[in-house]
């Protein structure tokens, strides 16, 4: 941790000479590729709506930890989205209902939850800061968390890319290849909690599933294999993590939302490369 | 109707029972949908399951795959050293790959994401990528694997995904309505690698199609299916099967030319 700081303090920048700057930006660092290597999954197995309710739903467990009188909510929130992603799942499989519904209805009730729980005596904005993230403020200690489930559940998700790829390919391909669908999307939105839950602090309640969609969709539009997919997406995601930290410290906003507004411009290049390789492709083909 | 021993196979052909169905029902939704099927599939033979809509044919290859319950019995006699008899290695090619076409996956990360867990977001190993490419050529497909899944078109990737089903090579090949919305060529080109694959790796094959006459020439058996077997035997016999021209119309005035 001491090297890190030493390290970036000599980077010539004015903002490298402030220690919460280079505590935040090793967060970036240490987030941003598992955003994006879980990014690409979630798009792939359309799950976008999934991770975006989990987001919400913390709400009402930080209201939940609130009410336990917990100092810090994070377990409280981590352990309540857990229970609601796993029930997604649960749920959709014995009502065999769409999953769109059943996500509507379960972020329905765990929003108005935890609206109910926060607003008691009129208290909803001493939460807000959930809402828009923190990362300035983020703790080495944090950080250190960080780090752990970064190395956890990226370990994981390398371990079990294949398979997670092959299921949003096609479920029924998937289970003549013997594998068991169930535990397969059982660990895969254990894990989507884990990462969403884990960054919520810094991020934000609204914005923590742009983080994961965003650098996956834009890689989308210019991979050609799952290789590139996943190199674009870390790329996009640590250079709109890193210029979003700088473009917030100038400017004076919220880091997370900053970062989410440099990726997305970087959503529009990747969206303008692949009109331009379309027409160039027609052109070719004439 | 179940004949056990056949005659003019070739001669690598060992024509033993691979896969033996006996009194195989499936209720759904408190329907009966199956009923009372027996039936063996044999080692270097191509079974075709023929019927109406609604017969229960994809039904039946779903009990095979084992996504729903049946009752009755399933046998699998592992021919081939791997798959274990209650789970033996079933190779599938579903009708319509219900995928997302913009998929930015190759057909190399397809064979990659089956045959290991080596992630495939590193560089494919040096051993998935011979193997996808033999699996490939088997199938006269070897020049698409660096394209994207989506960007195949319908013949192509049926034939990619037969490649992907026969690796490894499995104890019993499913096959639903594997030609569907293909042109004719594409669908020539299908028939003639299942028939090939067939003898070459001693395939028990069962296809379901709704093609009769498409199917005659390649078809070693077929099976006509409307929730029970209405009949079964070579495709001779099949066809001169009353209850099957009519379900087919095969007795109404012959087909009209085709306009060219």
């Amino acid at each position: 941790m001491n090297t890190w700081h030493h390290l970036i303090s000599l980077l010539p920048f004015e903002w490298t000479q402030f220690a919460f700057m280079r505590t935040a930006l090793l967060a970036v660092l240490l987030a941003s590729p598992l955003f994006a290597l879980m990014g690409t999954l979630v798009v792939n197995n359309r799950m976008a709506f999934f991770s975006d309710a989990i987001g919400h739903a913390s709400l009402t467990g930080v209201g939940l930890g609130v009410l336990l009188g917990l100092a810090d909510p994070l377990w409280a929130l981590v352990a309540f989205a857990m229970i609601l992603g796993l029930g997604i799942i649960a749920l959709q499989r014995y009502t065999r209902s769409s999953m769109d519904t059943v996500i509507s209805l379960s972020m329905s009730f765990s929003i108005a939850l935890g609206v109910v729980l926060l607003s008691r005596g009129g208290n909803f904005n001493q939460f807000s800061h959930y809402l828009i993230g923190d990362l300035l403020s983020i703790t080495p200690g944090e950080v250190g968390q960080l780090l752990i489930t970064t190395l956890l559940v990226g370990g994981g998700l390398l371990f079990g890319y294949n398979r997670i790829l092959l299921l949003g390919l096609n479920e029924s391909l998937a289970r003549s290849r013997g594998q068991s669908v169930w535990w397969a999307q059982m660990l895969f939105c254990a894990a989507v909690v884990m990462v969403v839950t884990m960054n919520l602090s810094w991020v934000g309640i609204l914005i923590v599933n742009s983080m994961l969609i965003v650098p996956a969709a834009g890689a989308r539009n210019i991979a050609n294999n799952a290789r590139q997919y996943v190199l674009y997406a870390v790329g996009i995601a640590i250079f709109s993590g890193v210029a979003g930290l700088i473009v917030s410290y100038y400017a004076n906003t919220a880091t997370g939302a900053s970062i989410v507004l440099v990726a997305m411009a970087c959503y529009l290049v990747t969206l303008s490369i692949k009109a331009t390789r379309e027409v160039l492709g027609r052109r070719s083909a004439v | 109707m179940e004949a056990h021993h056949h005659h003019g196979l070739a001669p690598h052909v060992c024509g033993e029972c691979c896969t033996k169905l006996e009194n195989l029902g499936v209720t759904l939704n408190g329907v009966p949908v199956l009923e009372d099927i027996s039936l063996h599939l044999h080692c270097g033979e191509l079974t075709t399951l023929v019927g109406p809509n609604g017969a229960g044919k994809t039904t039946l290859l779903r009990a095979l795959l084992g996504e729903i319950p049946h009752t009755g019995s399933i046998h699998f006699l592992p021919v081939f050293g791997h798959g274990r008899e209650d789970a033996p290695a079933i190779g599938y090619v579903p009708q319509r790959l219900d995928f997302d076409r913009f998929s930015p996956m190759s057909v190399q990360d397809a064979f990659s994401c089956v045959l290991s867990r080596w992630p495939v977001v590193l560089w494919p190993t040096r051993r998935d990528r011979e193997t996808a490419r033999e699996a490939l050529a088997a199938v006269h497909a070897e020049h698409l694997i660096a394209r994207k899944l989506g960007q195949l078109s319908g013949g192509e990737l049926q034939r990619v995904l037969l490649a992907l089903s026969l690796t490894p090579v499995p104890n019993l090949l499913l096959l639903d309505e594997p030609v569907s919305g293909i042109d004719l060529p594409g669908q020539e080109m299908f028939y003639r690698t299942v028939s090939e694959l067939r003898r070459r790796y001693d395939l028990s094959i069962l296809m379901v199609s709704h093609d009769l006459v498409g199917v005659t020439a390649v078809s070693d058996r077929i099976v006509f299916l409307d929730h029970r077997i209405v009949c079964a035997g070579k495709p001779a016999e099949v066809i001169a099967n009353p209850e099957v021209r009519r379900t087919f119309g095969l007795d109404l005035a012959p087909a009209a030319p085709e306009t060219p």
